[in-house]
């Protein structure tokens, strides 16, 4: 089955940006150009898609989610995190291993892909623990879990304390080159804290998570990677420390990476004044000067890309008082509107803003996806950045609706998600 | 006149003249208390429900006392951890205890917020009788009104607090209901126990005690809570006591009028010396009898009785 998307404005980052045509074959991108005249034989099955006045960009890539599946279906499977994701323009997500089991084995690593591909939609890749059952004690078995297709190693959500088990997960995985992703956060110094901990905190009596949890972690992160040579990649930076210190790491020529969430670009500790635990992420929304900082980040290309940490809960779970909830938010579906937010500020242009959905995250995991190169798998996404909507959770493919930004009045639009080929959002 | 919404959530959304109206409703139930048969018929058919989460007898006994004086029926619900069944949030409680037809919920409970989601949750009034480390406003409220007993402007007195500001939903009410009203309010505790950018309610923070009760018109001595030890926030109880009681001779550089209070239950030996606690200085029984006015006062309000 063939396919032309016709007449849109084509932007792969770093390689095409223009009014031009695209032409997928058999699953792969075939060619890209203005005015493609397609061949004869080509024109049998051939699906016509008008995308003037739309953009058209690679398929978005998520270095952070929580699909939830196995051991919490009742807060997404990986089915409805993958209708999710398309729907949010994403065609290729990574996911953490927090799962129950842990992803620390083969096994686990195999069931996960078994039901991504049963689920069909995006592509799936899974990120195996650091350490077993991301206790922070003994290495996970880290070469099973690449030879059965973990891309990186994390143990999101229950950071590795000790710096010395650290150390030699850094040294082992590059037996793999595989990147080691880090949610920094020293839990003695977040001690139990439910969100940022500054004036907000203090006028609500809140236990309050220091920037300094972050910023220690990010520091020794960077010092293991200069020892050690290995990849690192630093999860949902929120603080203008990490920020910083990620600068001057860049600086030195340390091979670090770096993502940032929609959430913590586009919400300050304020939001959690109505003490609804929607507002309860870790790390946890941080003061407008962190906001500020990450933003730079962003421009001048410290932090290299956008990931979700899609972190769906049931309804009840989120209920709950505030300190007593879980952390996280959904979303894969709000990612590209509030990116657009940056774009509307001059922070970023447009081809910079995808550039950090598609192939700067591809370069980060080494992934051959978030790209239009003419070969490469036809994940193709048709945006329409102009177009206004209010965002509605009831209406996320999701099976949760945890966000803080229900009513938003948004800019930028998904509107067609195509992977290897397919239609698998939008109407054809 | 009566209050503005149909809870008491904290100090902090409350206007200077919402403070004073419960303060001057609350003194003609103080002389109520006084009476031979201490009771009137202002509540007569309407249910308080004491829903305490976290255990604690003197304040739930004064909204006890202070329901039953009014002539309301009262329920005391104290859901153990152990009852409440896994999954049921806060508000299942709360929509249960409603069906009861409760006019006003009393809540205690140990997250900061507690209170402020189960108004949104319920019609019934609800007050906040300590949530976390948020509010304690009837505490509050409690203290201006045993202030003004002795000192009644209460505008430009020099009110110093003493312990552990941090985890203190006393502190943090008596910071915001003082301030409301004028006083200069200061701030005395070690670093540890002080809360980032505090400064920012217009309080001055000293961890010398000497220094901060120079001139004191009245002193508040915060209860430390004694599983704090163990957790980095000072050495023992025995540097505490030696750094932060207040003694006869340290309360000699405050006015010579000054006013001794503390919320209860009392560390004697810790915060405070016995001595003080049991002088002329001291008003925490007329805190406590306080307490039983400041309710009556405020579930007179609440319940729609002072509109008029
Ligand atoms: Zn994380």
């Amino acid at each position: 089955m063939n396919m032309l998307i016709r007449g849109g404005t084509v932007i792969d980052p770093g390689q095409f940006h223009g009014l031009g045509d695209v032409f997928i074959r058999a699953g792969k991108i075939e060619a890209i150009g203005e005015h493609l005249s397609i061949a004869e034989s080509d024109m049998v099955e051939l699906t016509i898609i008008d995308a003037q006045g739309l953009v058209v960009a690679p398929g978005f890539v998520d270095l952070h989610a929580h699909l939830r599946e196995p051991g919490f279906e009742h807060k997404e499977t990986i089915e409805t995190g993958a209708s999710s994701a398309v729907a949010g323009g994403f065609t290729s997500v990574c996911c953490m291993p927090n799962t129950s089991p842990v992803n620390d084995n083969q096994a686990v690593t195999e069931f996960i892909l078994s039901r991504a591909k049963q689920a069909g939609k995006a592509n799936i890749f899974p990120i195996g623990a650091i350490t077993k059952g991301s206790e922070g004690v003994e290495l996970a078995e880290i070469g099973d879990l690449f030879a059965a297709g973990c891309v990186a190693i994390s143990d999101d959500g229950r950071p590795v304390m000790n710096s010395q088990v650290m150390r030699r997960a850094m040294e082992y995985a590059q037996a793999f080159d595989l990147p080691v992703v880090d949610h920094c956060e020293c839990l003695h110094l977040s001690d139990g804290g439910c969100m940022n901990e500054g004036f907000v905190s203090t006028e609500l009596g809140m236990p309050g998570i220091p920037n300094a949890s972050e910023d220690v972690m990010v520091a020794r992160n960077i010092a293991l990677a200069e020892l050690t040579g290995a990849r690192l990649h630093l999860a949902h930076l929120s603080t203008a420390g990490s920020v910083r210190l990620t600068r001057q790491a860049k600086a030195n020529g340390i091979p670090v990476t770096a993502e940032v969430c929609p959430h913590h670009f586009s919400l300050t500790d304020e939001a959690a004044r109505d003490f609804h635990a929607n507002a309860k992420m870790s790390p946890p929304l941080r003061s407008a000067a962190d906001v500020e900082a990450l933003k730079e980040g962003l421009a001048d290309d410290t932090i290299d890309t956008i990931a979700t940490d899609h972190a769906p809960h049931a309804i009840q779970e989120k209920q709950m008082e505030f300190d007593k909830a879980p952390f996280g938010i959904v979303g894969f579906e709000t990612a590209f509107p509030l990116t657009m937010a940056l774009v509307e500020e001059g922070v970023l242009s447009l081809e910079r803003a995808i550039e950090k959905l598609t192939s700067a995250p591809a370069r980060a995991f080494s992934l051959k996806k978030g790209t239009l190169a003419v070969g490469s798998d036809a994940d193709v996404v048709l945006l329409d950045p102009s177009h206004s909507w209010v965002i509605d959770p009831t209406q996320f493919h999701s099976k949760s609706q945890n966000t803080p930004f229900t009513g938003w009045n948004v800019k930028g639009k998904v509107i067609k998600t195509i992977v290897a080929g397919t239609i698998v959002y939008g109407s054809d | 006149m009566g209050l503005k919404t149909k809870d008491l959530l904290g100090v902090s959304s409350l206007t200077s003249d919402e403070i004073r109206l419960i303060l001057e409703t609350s003194e003609s139930f103080k002389e109520v208390s006084g009476r031979e048969i201490k009771k009137v018929p202002a509540l007569r058919g309407k249910t308080v429900v004491n829903l305490f989460f976290e255990p604690s007898t003197r304040t739930r006994t004064s909204f006890e006392l202070a329901a039953k004086r009014l002539s309301a029926d009262v329920i005391n619900f104290s859901p153990s951890t152990s009852s409440i069944v896994k999954g049921e949030t806060l508000l299942d409680t709360a929509r249960n205890i409603e069906s009861m037809q409760a006019d006003i919920i009393v809540l205690r409970h140990s997250s900061p917020g507690a209170a402020e989601t189960l108004a949104k949750g319920v019609r019934s009034s609800v007050i906040n009788a300590g949530d976390g480390w948020h509010e304690h406003p009837t505490q509050a409220l409690l203290d201006l009104f045993t202030i003004k007993e002795r000192k009644p402007n209460i505008e430009g007195l020099t009110v110093t607090i003493v312990g552990d500001i941090a985890h203190s939903r006393v502190a943090r009410s008596n910071i915001f209901a003082l301030t409301k009203l004028g006083a200069t309010v200061r701030l005395v505790a070690p670093p540890t126990m002080i809360p980032l950018h505090v400064d920012r309610f217009g309080v001055s923070v000293f961890s010398s005690l000497d220094a901060g009760l120079e001139g004191a018109d009245v002193i508040i001595m915060l209860r430390l809570q004694l599983e704090r030890l163990g957790r980095a926030f000072f050495p023992s109880i025995r540097e505490y006591a030696r750094l932060y009681c207040l003694t006869m001779d340290r309360m000699k550089r405050a006015k010579p009028d000054v006013m001794i209070m503390h919320p209860g239950p009392l560390n004697r030996g810790v915060e405070i010396a016995p001595e003080i606690a049991d002088s002329q200085s001291a008003v925490i029984l007329d805190q406590v009898a306080n307490g039983v006015a400041v309710r009556m006062g405020l579930m007179y309000l609440l319940s729609g009785s002072g509109q008029a």
